[in-house]
């Protein structure tokens, strides 16, 4: 079966006035229909970037697609001019940010935003519209939904706002929802409402989820398939178990191990294995592997050449020198 | 045990809310709403508790960054809501605050050997310029940093080094006690894990006394030894960390800890889900302020609160179920 969405060696770039920042740097990302993925990383690794060049979010310039393409249900979004991209946007590929108010129109009620888009790509009645409108709210469990239709985004709560957001994203019933830390700014219990009700959402509508986080946490209860970014960068990528039950790159287990738990007793109180030093600056970066200088295991090679994807296990890939038996011969 | 370091009890604290042509008062926020625990000496308490339930603010009013609208704070032996002039500076060099947010926290146009130097210039801590530069450069090595950091100003740093400024700068006047109100909540989770690190070898080399405020559960269940956890103003349940973070008693607690996501996807918790938000704490309801979302509320939690109640383990709790 072909995937949902093809990401090949994309590269997107930013101009800066210190040089050119090389945000994300060749990254490999594939998506099957109704399959949940998560990409995880610490913040600066590229995740966002990587996001929003699929529908070209990003700010042009600075920012360029360099070099990859973008494949969603056979078709390059890469060389697609922004008003193609806008019809895709919503009825294919819903978006759910970080921060609601930047997506939400302050001006304009919440009803007015959802339905617009459901006449504009679904050509729907106004009648219509406000009824499937209603329905939307309902799903994603606003109370009181006929009545808060009318209300502006600054009349809901920050979870309500992001519960909003989702009613937004998926109102046009896309076949691919990209989630920017949805949860990030939220509290627990308002974080596993929104994770829960991502989940229903899906189920019920068979789509597929790429879910943007930098919390282990949330990718082990979300995730089917994991990809760890660093620097711009794919280090790892594999489906959930195996990640957690065996991480193979030395940032992974220092993401996995760096965190408190509150599921293991004997942690309390022992040392958290912390990742010494930060993520590099992407403008020049030293050849060789972008993990280096914060890596443990590092050796000879790894300042030298930089390592590439390869399989370690069926379905199970990472990109580092450590066992590898192919670079002892080169 | 020796008498607690810090001991608050019955803290209160109202806004008042101002609102139309004349800014009368039109209600009041009951951002703190008698509030009582005490952390003993070299111990950590944390507290817990969604956005908006008065955590900042309870901190702040122990260092009496704000004014408490009731209670009473005693501090190692002296009442600090009794101090005034130049007994409440004093008192202030042995409580020091660590806030979240290490960016907005430090001057931009200092260097960062002029903000550490500042400490000990108000404090009267240095005799000479060149006593003043040796303690910086001693602070600096003690939080992880160099001392030629000294000359460097606060944007040359990452999030976690800029951390590591404001905790050597609370450090500066050698305080007794130190309130973090979520000194590792803007940071990436590695460098999150060496503040950590760096906080608790801190507290083990000095003898430091730490309130402990965040929203991570997992975090503050790893650095605390007791830990409070707020609804609306109130503290509903208190305990040591083991304890609490095992055998929850509250409803609220029993929720919000199966809220936490737990890094191994073979670990299916149940989670306790509650409904709607959490209410405004100007008009919080009567009785228990977690009757309109717990799964168990009845009759009588509607009309009455429920006391905070110390069980014979010690485990405080508030809910007339528990
Ligand atoms: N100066 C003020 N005037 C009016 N209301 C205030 C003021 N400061 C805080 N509040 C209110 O008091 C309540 C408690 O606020 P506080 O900042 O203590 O919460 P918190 O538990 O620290 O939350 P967070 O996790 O978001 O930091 C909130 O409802 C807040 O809006
Ligand atoms: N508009 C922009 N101009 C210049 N640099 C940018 C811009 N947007 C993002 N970047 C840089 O690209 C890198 C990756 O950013 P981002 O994708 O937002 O990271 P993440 O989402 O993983 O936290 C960072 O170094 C960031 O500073
Ligand atoms: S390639 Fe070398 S530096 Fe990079 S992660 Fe592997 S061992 Fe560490
Ligand atoms: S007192 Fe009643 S409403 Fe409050 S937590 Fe206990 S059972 Fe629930
Ligand atoms: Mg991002
Ligand atoms: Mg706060």
């Amino acid at each position: 079966m072909a995937p949902l969405l093809e990401i090949k060696g994309l590269k997107t770039h930013f101009a800066t006035d210190d040089g050119m920042l090389q945000a994300v740097d060749g990254v490999d990302i594939v998506l099957n229909k109704g399959e949940t993925l998560c990409v995880v990383g610490e913040s600066g690794c590229g995740k966002t970037v990587t996001a929003m060049s699929i529908l070209k979010l990003i700010a042009m310039p600075p920012g360029r697609i360099v070099e990859g393409q973008i494949i969603f249900e056979g078709r390059d979004l890469v060389p697609l001019s922004s008003s193609d991209l806008d019809d895709i946007r919503a009825k294919e590929i819903g978006f759910i940010f970080q921060e609601p108010m930047t997506s939400l129109n302050p001006v304009l009620s919440v009803g007015e935003q959802i339905a617009e888009s459901l006449r504009r790509h679904e050509g729907l009645s106004r009648k219509d519209a406000l009824a499937r409108t209603v329905e939307m709210l309902k799903l994603v469990q606003i109370p009181n939904a006929e009545g808060r239709v009318h209300d502006y985004p600054h009349q809901f709560s920050g979870g309500m706002r992001q519960r909003v957001m989702i009613a937004m994203a998926l109102a046009c019933k896309p076949k691919l929802v990209i989630a920017d830390e949805p949860t990030t700014a939220l509290d627990v219990t308002i974080q596993a409402q929104i994770l829960d009700l991502l989940q229903d959402m899906k189920e019920r509508f068979g789509m597929a989820v790429m879910l943007i986080t930098h919390a282990m946490g949330v990718v082990a209860e979300t995730a089917q398939r994991v990809v760890v970014m660093y620097a711009g960068k794919v280090v790892e990528e594999a489906d959930v178990d195996s990640l957690f039950e065996s991480p193979r790159h030395p940032y992974t287990q220092g993401l996995i191990r760096s965190i408190p738990r509150i599921d293991l007793d004997s942690m309390h109180k022992t040392r958290l294995e912390a990742i010494g030093g930060t993520v590099p600056m992407l403008i020049n970066p030293a050849p060789g592997c972008r993990f280096a200088p914060r890596c443990r295991h590092a050796f000879g090679l790894c300042s030298k050449q930089e390592p590439v994807l390869r399989e370690v296990a069926p379905g199970h890939r990472m990109a580092c020198h450590l066992g590898d038996t192919r670079g002892e011969t080169r | 045990m020796s008498e607690p370091l810090l001991r608050v009890t019955g803290l209160k604290k109202h806004f008042s809310v101002k609102g139309g042509l004349l800014s009368r008062e039109v209600g009041r926020v009951h951002a703190v709403d008698g509030v009582s625990f005490a952390v003993n000496r070299g111990e950590t308490l944390g507290l817990v508790g969604e956005s908006g339930c008065g955590k900042s603010t309870a901190a702040r009013c122990v260092l009496r960054l704000l004014e408490p609208s009731e209670g009473k704070i005693v501090f190692d032996g002296h009442d600090v809501l009794g101090l005034s002039g130049g007994d409440l500076r004093a008192m202030r060099r042995n409580m020091q605050i660590v806030f979240q947010d290490p960016f907005a926290s430090l001057n931009p146009r200092m260097t960062v050997g002029a903000i550490l130097g500042e400490a000990f210039t108000i404090h009267e801590l240095a005799s000479s310029a060149s006593e003043r530069e040796d303690r910086v450069a001693s602070l600096l090595v003690k939080v992880g940093l160099k001392a030629e950091h000294m000359r460097r100003y606060p944007h040359e740093f990452s999030g976690g080094q800029r951390q590591r400024i404001v905790i050597a700068r609370a450090l500066a006047v050698e305080p007794k006690f130190i309130v973090c109100d979520e000194p590792v909540s803007a940071l990436d989770v590695s460098i999150q894990a060496q503040v950590i690190n760096l906080l608790e070898d801190l507290q083990a080399d000095l003898n430091l006394t730490y309130l402990f405020v965040a929203h991570d559960l997992s975090v503050v269940e790893h650095i605390s030894d007791h830990v409070a956890v707020m609804y609306l103003g109130r503290i509903v349940e208190l305990a040591s960390a083991r304890d609490l973070y095992r055998h929850p008693r509250h409803p609220y607690t029993q929720a919000l800890l199966s809220a936490v996501p737990v890094p191994d996807p073979k670990v299916k918790r149940k989670r306790i889900r509650l409904q709607g938000d959490v209410p405004s704490p100007m008009n919080p309801p009567r009785g228990c302020h977690f009757h309109t979302r717990c799964p168990i509320a009845e009759a009588r939690c509607r009309e009455s609160a429920p006391e905070l109640k110390q069980g014979s383990d010690g485990h405080f709790v508030a809910c007339h179920l528990a």
